[in-house]
C-alpha cells in the first residue's frame, strides 16, 4: 500500500486546478422582455430533459396565520385551469412518457417534468398556463386540505425525530419565518381556504417572479424561442411585492428545548447556531462555513467523529450540516447521539469541548486538502446529472443569488483558506446565537 | 387542451428515438462476464459488484452477521485500518458504497480515471482482505443496534417487518436481514469471517461498468479484482413458501397515522404474464397520480398523502404488495376503498383506454431510468442477476407494447385476490378490526 500512500501525500498538495472543463460551460443564461429569467444547461448524451418553473415564493413568504399555503398551492396548481381538467396536467405528461411533480421550501416553490427532449414545447404550453389560468373549486380545497394534513402526519406527526426539529427551528428564529415549518403549523393548514390559495397565487405567481429552468438534450436557442412564444406572453405582475422579511434582531441568549416523546427509540443532542446565508458577490464567508461542515462533521474522518466515534466511544454518530443557499440567515447545525449509557448531558459536553479544542488548535492542512480534492472531484461527478445542477442553478436563483454566483461557487470553495475558516468558525459557533436541543424517551419508558 | 392531440403524440413516441444503451458483454481472461457501457465523456467509471445471497446466506443463530460483515467492510482493510482506510479514500475522491439486500451482496463504487489504479487497489483489499479490528465491530455493532431500536418504534418499519412474518414465516424473508439487538449482540468476530467466507464467490458473481473504460481495461481491473475469489460460496436457502391469507392483522402503536402495508402472492418474474401484471398493477396502483389507488384513496376522499402498489418478485418467493398511511380515524376507510379497487378490478378488469395510458407512460418512462453511470451500471447488475439478455433494453418496450387488453384481464382475475389480500396495520386504527391475530 505504500505506492498508494504516497499518491495521496502528493494529492492533498496539489493546490492549482486539476479539471479544464467544468460545467460552467454548458450553462447558458438569459432574460426575456417580461423579466422571466431563463437558465439553459446542456447535456446531449440522451435525448431527454428536465423543464422547471421556479417562483421566487416559499412558506416565508405567506402571511401570518396561513402557514403552509405556499405548499397547500403547489398541491392545487395540479387541479383544473381554463384549459385543463383537474389531474389533466400530470396525466398528459404521463402520456408522454414523462414524470412530473413539484415541491416547496421556506424561499421557493418548484415545479418538474422530465420528459423526451422533443417533448418541451407542450411542456411550456401547460406550465405557462398554469402560472396565470388555474380555476379552484371548494370541493378542491376541502379534498386537498385533507391530502396535505395527511402529508404533514406522514412527515411530522408520526416522526417524533420531526416534531423536534420543527420545536428547535421554531426557537431558533425570534422573528423571521424560517421559524414557521413549510408545510405549515397544523392548526393553520386546518383553516386554509380558497382565498388563502389565490391571494398569494396572484400576488407571486407572474413571469418576473419566476425562473425556467432546462437541462438536458436542449439548446439555449431552441428554448429561447419557445419560452417567448409560452412564457413572454404572459404580462409581468406590477404590483408584485419586493420580497421584504421582518429579520432577526441580535441573539444575544442561548436557548434549550427539552422534547420528550414516547415513539423515541436513540435519544440525541441537536445544536443549530444561526449562521449567514450566501449574499450575492459576497460569498467567502458561507464558502468557508460550508467547508468548516465538512471539516467538523462531514464523514468518517471529520473533528468531531474522530474525537467523539474514534478517539472515545461517546457516540455511535455524529454529523454537521451546513447549506449557504438561503435568501436569509440560516443555520449550521450539529448532532451528536450518544453511545449506549452516555447520558445526553455528558454527550453534549464531550461536543463543547471537542468544539473549544477545535477553535484552539485549528484546520489540519491535510485535512482541509482531502475536502478540497473532493469538491474538485464533485465537478466531475455532478456533470453525470445535469439535473441535479438545475436543480442547484434553481435554488441559488431563488436565494438572491445570480447566475455568476453559483458559477463562481465552486472555484471560491477552492480559494478558502485556514484563517477564513477559523474567523467564520469562531464568528458562528457562539452559545448567544445557538439552540440546544435534546431529543428524549418518555421517562416511563427508560425502564428497562 | 385536446386530448386526442395527445393521443397522436404519444403514438409517435411508441417509435422513439431513444439514444440506444450500448451494452457489450465480455469473458475476462478468467473467465468472469462482464456487461460494459463504455462512455469517455466524463472521465470517471461507476462499477457495480454483485454477489446473490445476501442476508438470507446467515447461518443459524447468526442473523445480521452478513449485514454487520458488509458494513465493516469499509472500516479497514490490509494495512490500513478504518481512519486510514477513509483518509486514502478521500484523497482519491473515489466512493465505495457496500449494502446487503435479502438476495445480495451489492458493492458500487465510483473512482476518477486520473487515479483509477490507486482506488482500486483500496476496493481490492476491502473485498478480499477486510480487517474486522475488534475496535471497529465494536463501533458499527453499536450504530446497527442504535438503528435496530429505532426500527422497534418506527411505524413503517414495524408495519413491514411483521408483514414479513406474516408472509414468510421461518424463512430468512420472514424476519430483518439486519438481525435482532439480540443476534447482533452475540455475534462474534468469528461469525463475521465466516459471513464473508460463504458470502463472496465466483458462482454468484455480477459486474458491471459504465463511464470511461476500454474493454480491455475493464477485462484486467475486473480480473485483478475478482479472479481469485473462491469458486463457490454458502449454499443459497431454497424458495420461500408465501403464506399469506387475508383479513387485516392490527399492530397496536401509540401513533396519529396509521400505517398499512397489504399484499398477496405476486408473480415470478419469469413468469410469461408478467409484463401484462405489471401494466395492471400500472393502472391500479402503479405510483402514478393517475393510478385507481391514488385517484381514488386521494384525490377523490383527500383520505391519504400516497397509497401505492408493487410487484415485489425476489429471489427466493413473488409477493405483490401495498402501502398507505391515514389518520387513525380515517385508515378504515381508505382500507375499504382499496380492496373495493382490489376486487373491482379482479372482476371487471380494467379498460382499453387505462391500458393504453399505461403503456404508453411505462414504454416512455423507461428511458428515463438510464440516467447517469451508477444509475446505469445498477440497471446492467439487476439485469444479469435476473438472467436477462444484453438487448433486453432495445426489446422491454416491446414485450410491454405486446401487452393487450385481453392478457391484462386474464391475469387481473387470475392474480387479484382480493380473498387473499392482508393488510398489516400499525397504530390504533378506529372502526377497524382485526381479523386476524397475529
Amino acid at each position: 500500500m505504500k505506492a498508494v500512500l504516497s499518491w495521496v501525500a502528493a494529492a492533498c498538495c496539489l493546490a492549482g486546478p486539476l479539471f479544464a472543463t467544468t460545467i460552467n460551460d454548458k450553462v447558458t443564461s438569459f432574460e426575456l422582455g417580461n423579466g422571466m429569467q431563463v437558465v439553459v444547461i446542456e447535456d446531449h448524451r440522451a435525448p431527454v430533459l428536465q423543464h422547471m418553473v421556479w417562483y421566487k415564493a416559499g412558506s416565508a413568504d405567506e402571511p401570518k396565520g396561513a402557514s403552509g399555503v405556499a405548499h397547500f398551492l403547489e398541491h392545487l396548481l395540479f387541479k383544473a385551469t381554463d384549459k385543463m381538467e383537474a389531474g389533466e396536467f400530470s396525466a398528459t405528461v404521463a402520456a408522454n412518457g414523462g414524470r412530473d411533480n413539484a415541491f416547496t421550501s421556506y424561499d421557493y416553490t418548484a415545479y418538474f417534468q422530465s420528459v423526451a427532449a422533443d417533448r418541451l414545447e407542450l411542456m411550456m404550453q401547460m406550465e405557462s398556463d398554469r402560472m396565470v389560468n388555474i380555476r379552484l373549486t371548494p370541493e378542491n380545497i376541502a379534498t386537498e386540505r385533507d391530502v396535505i394534513i395527511e402529508e404533514r402526519n406522514s412527515r411530522v406527526e408520526n416522526n417524533p425525530r420531526a416534531l423536534f426539529s420543527e420545536q428547535m427551528n421554531a426557537v431558533q428564529y425570534f422573528n423571521h419565518r424560517y421559524g414557521v415549518p413549510i408545510i405549515g403549523w397544523r392548526h393553520e393548514m386546518e383553516t386554509l381556504d380558497l382565498d388563502d390559495a389565490l391571494d398569494f397565487y396572484k400576488t407571486y405567481y407572474a413571469p418576473n417572479n419566476a425562473i425556467l429552468v432546462v437541462s438536458g438534450d436542449v439548446v439555449p436557442e431552441q428554448v429561447r424561442e419557445l419560452a417567448e412564444q409560452y412564457y413572454g406572453a404572459i404580462p409581468a405582475n406590477p404590483d408584485l411585492p419586493e420580497r421584504v422579511r421582518t429579520q432577526e434582531p441580535p441573539q444575544t441568549a442561548a436557548r434549550r428545548v427539552a422534547f420528550k416523546d414516547a415513539r423515541v427509540a436513540q435519544p440525541y443532542v441537536s445544536r443549530s447556531y444561526l449562521a449567514p446565508e450566501r449574499d450575492s458577490g459576497d460569498q467567502e464567508k458561507a464558502a468557508a462555513l460550508t467547508i468548516l461542515a465538512e471539516i467538523l462533521g462531514g464523514g468518517q474522518t471529520s473533528y468531531l467523529t474522530e474525537r467523539l466515534q474514534f478517539d472515545s466511544n461517546v457516540a455511535v454518530y455524529s454529523g454537521a450540516f451546513y447549506s449557504g443557499t438561503s435568501l436569509d440567515d440560516t443555520t449550521f447545525d450539529i448532532i451528536v447521539v450518544p453511545s449506549e449509557g452516555v447520558e445526553l448531558e455528558a454527550a453534549e459536553s464531550a461536543l463543547d469541548q471537542a468544539l473549544a479544542d477545535f477553535l484552539r488548535d485549528g484546520v489540519d492542512p491535510e485535512q482541509l486538502g482531502r475536502i478540497k480534492m473532493q469538491l474538485r472531484a464533485a465537478q466531475i461527478y455532478a456533470r453525470d446529472n445535469v439535473d441535479a445542477i438545475a436543480n442547484r442553478y434553481g435554488r441559488a436563483l431563488t436565494s438572491g443569488l445570480t447566475v455568476e454566483d453559483e458559477q463562481a461557487w465552486p472555484d471560491l470553495l477552492q480559494t478558502v483558506t485556514e484563517d477564513q475558516i477559523m474567523t467564520a468558525a469562531r464568528e458562528v459557533l457562539r452559545p448567544e446565537t445557538s439552540v440546544t436541543g435534546w431529543l428524549m424517551r418518555k421517562d416511563d419508558e427508560v425502564t428497562q | 387542451m385536446i386530448r386526442g392531440v395527445f393521443a397522436l403524440v404519444a403514438l409517435l413516441l411508441a417509435f422513439p428515438a431513444w439514444a440506444e444503451v450500448k451494452v457489450e458483454s465480455l469473458t475476462t481472461p478468467a473467465g468472469i462476464d462482464v456487461w460494459l457501457v463504455e462512455d469517455h465523456s466524463i472521465p470517471f467509471t461507476a462499477l457495480e459488484i454483485r454477489f446473490r445471497g445476501g442476508t438470507s446466506l446467515d447461518a443459524p443463530g447468526k442473523r445480521g452477521a452478513v449485514h454487520l460483515m458488509t458494513a465493516l467492510l469499509e472500516e479497514g482493510a490490509g494495512e490500513l485500518d478504518a481512519r486510514a482506510h477513509a483518509r486514502a479514500l478521500e484523497s482519491l475522491a473515489a466512493s465505495f458504497g457496500y449494502s446487503a439486500s435479502a438476495d445480495d451482496i451489492s458493492i458500487s463504487a465510483r473512482f476518477l480515471t486520473e487515479n483509477r489504479e490507486e482506488a482500486l487497489a483500496l476496493l481490492r483489499e476491502t473485498i478480499h482482505a477486510p480487517r474486522f479490528d475488534e475496535d471497529a465491530i465494536e463501533r458499527v455493532r453499536a450504530q446497527v443496534i442504535a438503528s435496530l431500536m429505532s426500527d422497534a418504534k418506527d411505524p413503517d418499519a414495524i408495519a413491514r417487518l411483521s408483514f414479513n412474518r406474516l408472509a414468510y414465516g421461518d424463512h430468512p424473508y420472514g424476519s430483518d436481514g439486519e438481525g435482532t439487538p439480540e443476534s447482533v449482540s452475540a455475534l462474534t468476530r468469528d461469525d463475521l469471517l465466516n459471513a464473508h467466507a460463504g458470502a463472496f464467490a465466483r458462482d454468484r458473481l455480477y459486474v458491471a461498468a459504465v463511464g470511461d473504460v476500454t474493454a480491455e481495461d475493464l477485462a484486467r481491473i475486473v480480473d485483478d479484482l475478482l479472479a481469485d475469489l473462491p469458486e463457490t460460496g454458502r449454499p443459497i436457502p431454497g424458495p420461500a413458501e408465501v403464506s399469506l391469507s387475508g383479513g387485516t392483522t392490527v399492530v397496536p402503536f401509540a401513533t396519529p397515522q396509521s400505517v398499512a402495508v397489504f399484499g398477496q402472492k405476486g408473480i415470478d418474474r419469469h413468469d410469461p404474464d408478467f409484463f401484462a401484471a405489471y401494466v395492471l398493477n400500472q393502472v391500479l396502483g402503479g405510483g402514478s397520480f393517475e393510478s385507481r389507488l391514488m385517484d381514488e384513496v386521494r384525490e377523490k376522499r383527500g383520505l391519504t398523502y400516497g397509497v401505492y402498489s408493487y410487484l415485489a418478485p425476489r429471489d427466493l418467493a413473488a409477493v405483490y404488495l401495498g402501502s398507505v398511511a391515514s389518520a387513525n380515524d380515517r385508515i378504515a376507510e381508505a382500507i375499504e376503498v382499496i380492496r373495493e379497487e382490489w376486487s373491482k378490478a379482479a372482476t371487471e378488469g380494467v379498460t382499453l383506454k387505462e391500458v393504453e395510458a399505461a403503456k404508453t407512460y411505462l414504454t416512455g418512462a423507461y428511458p428515463l431510468r438510464f440516467d447517469g453511470n451508477g444509475q446505469i451500471a445498477r440497471i446492467l447488475a439487476g439485469m444479469q442477476m435476473e438472467g436477462l439478455p444484453t438487448d433486453y433494453i432495445a426489446t422491454r418496450n416491446d414485450q410491454v407494447q405486446a401487452v393487450t387488453i385481453e392478457d391484462v384481464n386474464r391475469v387481473a382475475a387470475e392474480l387479484l385476490d382480493p380473498e387473499g389480500l392482508r393488510f398489516v396495520v400499525v397504530g390504533e386504527p378506529v372502526g377497524l378490526e382485526a381479523t386476524v391475530t397475529d
